[in-house]
């Protein structure tokens, strides 16, 4: 497990504030990432280094929470604690507002969200006061899960959670009366964590599961290769301790380079990692 | 102004003054000795009081200095005692009196370890429907990431049991987002600061 994730750089990205979330654009050469000081800034890279290639400042009135690309990667979303998002067209190198939005609903500025069965119980995505319409909550369950994000399989999908557990969920093959597809969880990863997670990344091209943890960990897990697809099991394969100062925010995997993972912290740095997936007992 | 003749330590002292020793500031009430207190109805009026009766404790004495702390040379990690000094004296929203002069908070429900870098502190609200709840616990919150260093995972919460709503409460002040938005309103900060603001 050792040297499986390595640091290449560390950047302070929005200095005195926090770093909340990392956005890569589906070309995989652009970085957003937003914070506490109100900007979001968009970093590429020239050489070995990189550089912020944009600042943009002036969008909103409070802490900027999350930010997303279009799949075409001319427009950047982002919203905001000011409740309102910002919807941003990309002109050559430049960046300008073209439409602020006052919504309640956060469309596809927020990252995928997959209703979940549980059983008669729908477990959902709920951030303050960002609640994706059209979803319910039972039990009481739904607060406590953070986030969810859609996996290298259509079919499944993984869900973080206050707690600190991973459940990692698959569609069943249950006949259901409605049109959503009905999910039941097949794995559970419980006990790597101690305390809440704030984030995890499923990446397309290796398979690998990045987390993102308050204890400022970063941790991967990957499948076992031999594991049974409807009852999957996960093993740690990296972890860094002290990934940064403070609490890990966000974690994004590059969409087109394998194993280039971002992350971002409470410290208001962003690090740059690279991944060594192991196959078969041997590092790649 | 009425002699005050609630015991407190004057500044510096050290001790715990009687009850003949009269106040250096004038206060607007008059408090008997502990344990029974009974705090008059607001000046001018306002809201009825959330809590219009409540007990009030004594306060505990200044720190006594050890040797140890005292050479420059050798670091002080930080301990349960330091945690409650920040803290005591947080104001209640409502009363002018101080979290420790309510119980609200105590030095044996704070909990510090310094190599693992975490806080965790219980506070316990006057009354089990107090609606300040979740702003008494804010400001402690916030007196504490304002004043400890970085590497600190504060955690507040209230004591299991004595607040009717504790769960909701305490799921508000563990969740980041929630706070870092809350401390965003200007008016709320204002309230919170105000707790936090030396009394003088």
């Amino acid at each position: 497990m050792k040297d499986s994730l390595s640091l290449l750089a560390r950047i302070p990205a929005h200095p005195d504030s926090r770093c909340w979330f990392l956005a890569w654009d589906p070309s995989g050469t652009l970085l957003a990432s937003c914070g506490g000081d109100r900007s979001i800034r968009i970093w590429g890279k020239e050489g070995d280094d990189w550089v912020c290639k944009s600042v943009l400042g002036e969008g909103h009135q409070r802490t900027i929470r999350k930010v997303a690309w279009s799949p075409c990667g001319s427009y950047l979303a982002s919203a905001s604690f000011d409740a309102t998002t910002c919807i941003w067209k990309k002109s050559q190198d430049e960046f300008e507002v073209r439409l602020s939005l006052l919504i309640l609903t956060q469309g596809w500025a927020n990252r995928l969200v997959r209703g979940l069965h549980l059983g008669r119980e729908i477990v959902w995505q709920a951030m303050n006061a960002h609640e994706i319409g059209g979803w319910g909550v039972g039990g009481g369950e739904g607060s406590d899960w953070i986030k969810c994000c859609s996996g290298l399989w259509d079919s499944a999908a993984c869900s973080a959670c206050r707690t600190a557990l991973i459940a990692v969920w698959c569609i069943a093959g249950v006949v259901c009366s409605g049109a959503d597809p009905s999910w039941k969880c097949i794995c559970t990863l419980s006990g790597f964590h101690t305390r809440t997670i704030y984030d995890v990344a499923w990446c397309r091209l290796t398979g690998a599961l990045a987390t993102a943890c308050g204890d400022d960990a970063i941790r991967i897990f990957e499948e076992e290769p031999l594991s049974n697809p409807q009852q999957p099991t996960f093993a740690l394969t990296a972890h860094v301790p002290r990934a940064h100062s403070q609490d890990v925010n966000c974690v994004a995997w590059n969409p087109k380079e394998p194993g280039l993972l971002a992350s971002c912290s409470d410290d208001g740095e962003m690090a740059f990692w690279k991944y060594h997936a192991w196959i078969a007992g041997v590092l790649l | 102004a009425p002699e005050n003749i609630f015991p407190r330590p004057s500044a510096g002292s050290g001790r715990v003054s009687g009850l003949s020793t009269p106040r250096k500031r004038a206060r607007l009430y008059s408090f008997p000795w502990v344990p029974v207190a009974m705090v008059g109805p607001a000046p001018g009026g306002g809201s009825p009081l959330e809590n219009a009766n409540p007990l009030i404790y004594r306060r505990s004495g200044e720190r006594p200095v050890t040797a140890r702390e005292e050479d420059d040379e050798l670091p002080d990690s930080i301990d349960d005692r330091e945690i409650f000094d920040l803290i005591r004296s947080i104001n209640d929203p409502e009363h002018p009196l101080t979290l420790e002069e309510l119980n609200v908070v105590e030095q044996v429900r704070v909990k510090v370890n310094d190599a693992e870098s975490t806080v965790v502190v219980e506070f316990t609200p006057t009354i089990p429907h107090c609606s300040m709840a979740t702003l008494i616990g804010l400001s402690i919150k916030v007196k504490l990431i304002r004043s400890l260093p970085e590497r600190f995972k504060v955690d507040v919460h209230i004591t299991p049991g004595t607040h009717a709503s504790e769960h909701a409460v305490n799921k508000q002040l563990a969740d980041k987002e929630r706070v870092a938005a809350a401390l965003e309103n200007s008016h709320l900060l204002e309230v919170v600061n105000q707790c936090l603001s030396a009394r003088s």
